[in-house]
């Protein structure tokens, strides 16, 4: 009676898998993300990404969306999971899951492997970023034009370079509009947790800043600013409707067309290994309408991100000090893309070493 | 409102759901059982209490949603470990998983949905009363139910025989069921109570430090009031004490930053625990501080001999 019933069922499962290998026609992409998708922030923007990837590419292609994947040995077992499952092109969205990424990359030669936010590439594995310090360059502008202490705050996750990096392009910003602007800065060792994002900013506010920005996921620190009647930047999505009173702009990462780029390009089979860092030129990093400040204030800021787009002024153009004097970039000299990718000083101006402040 | 008054009343917020879910567990702990799954409590807690309030409009439905989330899902996890008398360590790491996952899964489409904060109280004359005033008179109604729990729970412990019961239960239950005391009964109500300010402790999170609901938003503050249960040694006025140091540690390092004075964040994130080990060291070494206040059962399932 036994062995009958698991005759059965090995029949049954061996026709279910042929069944489901005659439909696996679909091009299988992947996502392991370090956050949800309803983060409001940095993997919701991702998330709007595909969606629209699924839009443009509709049956052919089958996307699988991992969310809250902690970055770290588990990374590697979520990843290598998606290669067993099928997917030939995985994108990982977060710095965290460089080393994990290039790990299960070199197992799997003939996967096409995408990590977001990092610098190591390989035959397969492509780094993709956005130029997020071209959209901090404007808000320091802008901060330094609306801050009436001539302080700002800023919340960050931790010490990596894109973070730095987008540190010193909005004290460049600010300083190019008031040379002894401040910056208080506070590391809250996570990518997103909204009630100590929102206990940084209140500690940020009782020390008398005025407008504060962050590079961390939540919207709660913009929240506790218009609960202050003080101003923000919303992060990696538009913040408006959280805190309407609130969000002067917000720097909005937008995927869409590099997914669908990407992936077709997979499928065709033009895809190659690069570093791909596109920005507001190409339309991945986009500045959300400007709001709640004077109009002078959102006419400049207007031209200097159409300027930044057409690549008539780079936030990092020099004459750039390091905090000890050390000049990184001379006069007028724009500092190249590996100078930025390993940034892990602060300029002149901020005090503190990144990460132990 | 001083920079030092704004910080206290910061850090009172930031201790409030600590001692809540910490209080909770020190009384399920005190009747001998080690319930690891607070964190899954808690999490169940906040995503309850925001749908509850965003649905209702009212924070008051969300509050006692959260209790009930609390319980519902504390009462599973006595049920496998006082009934089914599974090992408890594993089944409180599972109950954590299972709340945090259910909790992302059924709060999906609430997330950064605008929430209600609760309010602070207001007291014409007591709350306007300058520095003293706003700490003492003006925070929100948690905040005073929380200290009259601390009040509560430590006379009902010391000073009634119900408290003396659970306590007997936890130090010797081989004992407390000889002379007639229903051991699995106590510790039943001991873990869903704790489940009850677990939940309540969520609820803080999702409509007072926040106002919304996202993944995973406790983010560690459960295994934080595990923590403070055995800092404080079982006692919950030092426990009371303990949440409002460890708080503060989490609200001074923010402002440490600020002020740049160079402290490494990470080892402040790390502070609590260090505290923890060294206390557990500690009491370990002193076998008096062991006797008097160490519930001798602490994770030992009970099953009366036939």
């Amino acid at each position: 009676m036994l062995k009958r019933l698991m005759i059965a069922t090995a029949a049954l499962g061996l026709a279910l898998g042929v069944g489901a290998a005659q439909a696996q026609e679909k091009f299988k992409v992947g996502f392991v993300n370090v956050g949800p998708k309803t983060d409001g922030g940095w993997t919701q923007g991702h998330w709007t990404g595909v969606e629209m990837l699924q839009k443009e590419l509709g049956d052919q292609i089958e996307v699988t969306f991992l969310e809250n994947v902690p970055e770290g040995p588990d990374a590697e077992r979520a990843i290598e999971g998606l290669v067993q499952a099928g997917n030939k092109l995985i994108f990982t969205t977060s710095f965290g899951f460089m080393e994990p990424t290039l790990k299960v990359a070199a197992k799997y030669p003939d996967v096409m492997f995408e990590h977001a936010t990092g610098f190591k590439t390989a035959p397969n594995v492509t780094t993709y970023n956005a130029r997020f310090y071209q959209g901090r360059y404007i808000i320091g502008q802008i901060a330094a034009k609306m801050s009436e202490t001539g302080t700002a705050g800023y919340i960050v996750s931790f010490p990596i370079p894109e973070v730095v990096m987008g540190i010193n392009s909005f004290m460049l910003g600010a300083q190019s509009i008031n040379p002894d602007f401040k910056l208080k800065i506070v590391w809250i060792n996570s990518w997103m947790d909204p009630a100590k994002e929102g206990e940084a900013a209140k500690a940020l506010f009782d020390q008398g800043v005025d407008i504060i920005t962050q590079h961390t996921d939540s919207t709660e620190p913009l929240k506790i600013a218009q609960e202050r009647g003080k101003l923000g930047f919303g992060q990696a999505h538009d913040m408006y409707d959280a805190a309407p009173k609130a969000q002067l702009t917000a720097i909005v990462d937008n995927w869409g067309p590099y997914y669908i780029a990407r992936t077709k390009a997979a499928m065709d089979g033009t895809w190659e290994s690069q570093a791909s860092w596109d920005g507001l030129a190409e339309g991945t990093v986009q500045m959300s309408p400007y709001t709640n400040m004077p109009d002078d204030v959102a006419a400049a800021a207007k031209d200097i991100e159409a300027k930044i787009a057409s690549g008539e002024f780079h936030p990092f153009t020099g004459p750039i000090y390091k905090q000890d004097g050390t000049e990184v970039a001379a006069d007028g000299v724009v500092m190249d893309d590996g100078a930025l990718l390993t940034m892990d000083y602060y300029v002149k101006g901020i005090d503190g070493t990144p990460g132990t402040n | 409102m001083s920079m030092a008054e704004a910080i206290i009343i910061t850090i009172i917020v930031a201790s409030t759901p600590l001692l809540l879910a910490a209080l909770g567990e020190l009384v399920a702990e005190r009747a001998g059982v080690l319930n690891l799954g607070v964190e899954g409590m808690m999490i169940m807690g906040a995503v309850a209490g925001f749908i509850a309030t965003y649905e209702s409009g009212q924070p008051i439905v969300g509050i006692v949603a959260a209790v009930f989330a609390g319980m519902l899902t504390a009462s599973l996890f006595a049920f496998v470990t006082l009934v089914l008398v599974a090992n408890q360590v594993a089944s409180g790491l599972a109950l954590t998983l299972l709340g945090i996952g259910f909790s992302a899964l059924i709060g999906e489409s609430y997330a950064n949905k605008p929430g209600i904060k609760l309010s602070r109280i207001h007291i014409p004359g007591l709350t306007d009363i300058p520095f003293v005033g706003p700490i003492v008179f003006g925070q929100d109604p948690l905040v005073y139910v929380t200290i009259l729990l601390v009040i509560g729970v430590s006379w009902f412990l010391f000073r009634t025989r119900g408290g003396l019961i659970l306590r007997a239960v936890g130090d010797n239950h081989v004992s407390a069921h000889a002379l007639g005391y229903g051991v699995v009964r106590v510790r039943f109500l001991a873990v869903l109570f704790g489940g009850a300010c677990a939940g309540l402790a969520g609820a803080y999170l999702s409509l007072v430090s926040t106002s919304q609901w996202l993944d995973n938003m406790t983010a560690g503050r459960g295994w934080i009031a595990l923590a403070l249960v055995v800092f404080a040694t079982w006692l919950p006025w030092r426990l009371a004490i303990g949440a409002l140091l460890f708080g503060a540690v989490g609200i001074l390092q923010f402002h440490a930053q600020a002020l740049g004075i160079r402290v490494p964040a990470q080892f402040l994130s790390a502070l609590p625990y260090l505290i923890t080990i060294v206390v557990l060291v500690l009491i370990s070494g002193n076998r008096l501080l062991m006797r008097s206040n160490t519930p001798a059962m602490l994770g030992q399932s009970f099953v009366p001999d036939r």
